[in-house]
């Protein structure tokens, strides 16, 4: 874990309340799909906890959604303003453990660290589907960004605005995509529901509200099938099995 | 410029510095040591542990405020058999300063065992005993808010223990100063102050309370007058040393709770929010030790 200082490179909006945020910094940046950022907000006590979404070679791209004073504050946030970062963080994914094919399974903003995970797959010579979820169409978000990875991409909305209309779980049922292991971050209802839907192996991306975002406080803690473990340190990344619902 | 002399003594104890990280805000240092130099660090106190292992309390445990934070953790620990065997031989192997155990308990027996356990523990220095806990019903804060029964606890450890025992004091009292004595007088070598003040915050969108457990303890740059204070009050009413804890989040705060007389400095919230602020907080130390005409930290202790 590192403490560094990221230049803003840009910080747009991309869907409702949903903001894209490109940090820069001087040096090599090394993280994987699944590993998080706490970024230092100015006027704020503690750091937010968020997922990367793609690692540039001296950056990363963030995705976030406004829900509170903090996020709203760096929303208004301009390029060229600093932040202070503690990053890698947390376990990530396992792509090494898809053998031909994997699903990632979304919801609303967990399509964000999945988008990196395809590019892993992608450079492993695995083949990829994107199964995203969204309660309306103007949440959407990064869908042309997979599929200009060559992913395709099936959608699901709430309100059947775009794509099929239902949760991920419907999508999947109503197009039965190939594969041997899924990746799924989003709500605790959906990943549920994904995990009791796909016999597949899979990993789940666990959210909890957290504290020092690195593995010494134990405010994240959650119990699992393994015993207690900590969202932020242990995973956020856990296998299916392993979550208890 | 003459060269600064960190060093305190602690009931005999040598520590290169004062600084502490508080039990709590990091962990068994284990979770740190790839992380930071845990070297530069005066003594490390460990987290909380109880004589069976705690899962602790239902998440969200975390909530930010203005200027702190409160934590409902409960107490989540390995239980005082995998402190002694596994988690402080562990960083005794990695780090030289003073190893501080923080011992809990719901019982009076119960805090006598721990503290013989992490008594008998080649790797642990000093016992600081927890009467304080503000996450755990039924249990610890019970005796550190009553001086009657946070002197039966003192005499109780004391009894079973010969490495210095200090015993960590809730600020959430009366007459911190009473209590305070009544440790001294049961035998104490020293008194940890403050733990965190009970507090609480609402969703005001969910119309609930953010913390699952409802409440737990602030903690912050927020609650650092009063943790001034309140170590000015007890280190001027007892004998015996006081760790100063409660806001310190810069080498000034360090240097302010000494000259209200503690003799060592915890540091808790801040590192939550900055894995590096001790380590940061040391280094800051001779700079400003310089320019406030300080040789010897030492000397400083209790002179407000």
């Amino acid at each position: 874990m590192q403490k560094r200082i990221f230049n803003i490179e840009a910080n747009d909006p991309v869907a409702r309340d949903t903001f894209r945020i490109v940090l820069r910094t001087d040096g090599d940046v090394s993280v994987r799909s699944g590993q998080f950022v706490d970024i230092a907000l100015p006027g704020f006590y503690l750091r937010r906890p968020i997922s990367v979404s793609d690692r540039l070679p001296d950056g990363v791209v963030l995705y976030y959604k406004v829900v509170g004073e903090g996020t709203r504050a760096m929303a208004a946030m301009r390029p060229g303003a600093q932040l202070e970062l503690l990053l890698p963080l947390g376990s990530g994914f396992h792509p090494e453990r898809c053998r031909e094919a994997a699903l990632l399974v979304g919801g609303g903003l967990g399509a964000a660290p999945l988008y990196l995970l395809a590019k892993e797959l992608l450079a492993a010579g695995k083949a990829a589907t994107a199964v995203l979820g969204f309660n309306r169409a103007d949440e959407i978000c990064l869908t042309e960004e997979f599929r200009a990875l060559g992913v395709p991409v099936l959608i699901a909305t709430l309100d059947g605005s775009v794509g099929t209309k239902g949760f991920v779980t419907d999508a999947i049922a109503a197009a039965q995509p190939t594969f041997d292991r899924f990746y799924s971050c989003g709500p605790l209802p959906m990943m549920k529901a994904v995990c009791a839907a796909l016999d597949a192996p899979g990993e789940v991306s666990l959210e909890e509200r957290m504290g020092c975002g690195a593995g010494f406080c134990y405010g994240c803690s959650v119990q699992t099938r393994g015993g207690a473990r900590r969202v932020c340190a242990d995973g956020p990344v856990f296998d299916k099995e392993e979550v208890l619902w | 410029m003459v060269e600064k002399d960190l060093s305190v003594s602690l009931c005999g104890i040598r520590m290169q510095n004062p600084v502490v990280p508080a039990s709590g805000t990091f962990g068994f240092g284990l979770e740190l040591a790839d992380s930071l130099d845990l070297g530069v660090l005066g003594g490390i106190s460990l987290k909380g542990t109880t004589r069976e292992a705690r899962f602790g309390n239902p998440t969200p445990r975390i909530a930010e405020c203005t200027a702190g934070m409160i934590n409902s953790v409960g107490l989540q620990n390995p239980g005082i058999e995998v402190l002694v065997t596994e988690k402080a031989p562990a960083l005794r192997r990695i780090y030289g300063g003073v190893i501080i155990a923080n011992i809990s308990g719901y019982s009076v027996e119960e805090y006598a065992y721990n503290c013989a356990r992490a008594d008998a523990c080649p790797a642990i220095d000093i016992l600081e005993v927890n009467v304080s806990c503000p996450n755990v019903h039924g249990g610890g804060m019970a005796f550190g808010t009553d001086a009657a029964s946070a002197a039966a606890v003192t005499k109780a450890v004391r009894a079973v223990a010969r490495k210095p025992v200090f015993i960590k004091l809730s600020p959430n009292v009366t007459d911190i100063v009473s209590i305070a004595r009544a440790c001294e007088d049961a035998g104490a070598d020293g008194i940890t102050l403050v733990n965190t003040f009970l507090g609480m915050r609402i969703d005001i969108r969910k119309r609930k309370p953010v913390i699952a457990n409802k409440m737990g303890g602030f903690s912050g740059p927020a609650i650092f007058p009063v943790a001034l204070r309140m170590v000015w009050q007890v280190a001027h009413a007892c004998r015996i040393p006081v760790m100063g804890c409660g806001g310190v989040a810069r080498a000034e705060d360090v240097v302010e709770m000494m000259m209200a007389g503690a003799t060592a400095v915890q540091v808790g919230a801040e590192n939550l929010r900055n894995p590096q602020a001790s380590p940061e907080i040391v280094a800051a130390l001779p700079a400003l030790m310089g320019s406030l005409g300080i040789n010897s930290l030492q000397e400083i202790i209790g002179i407000v």
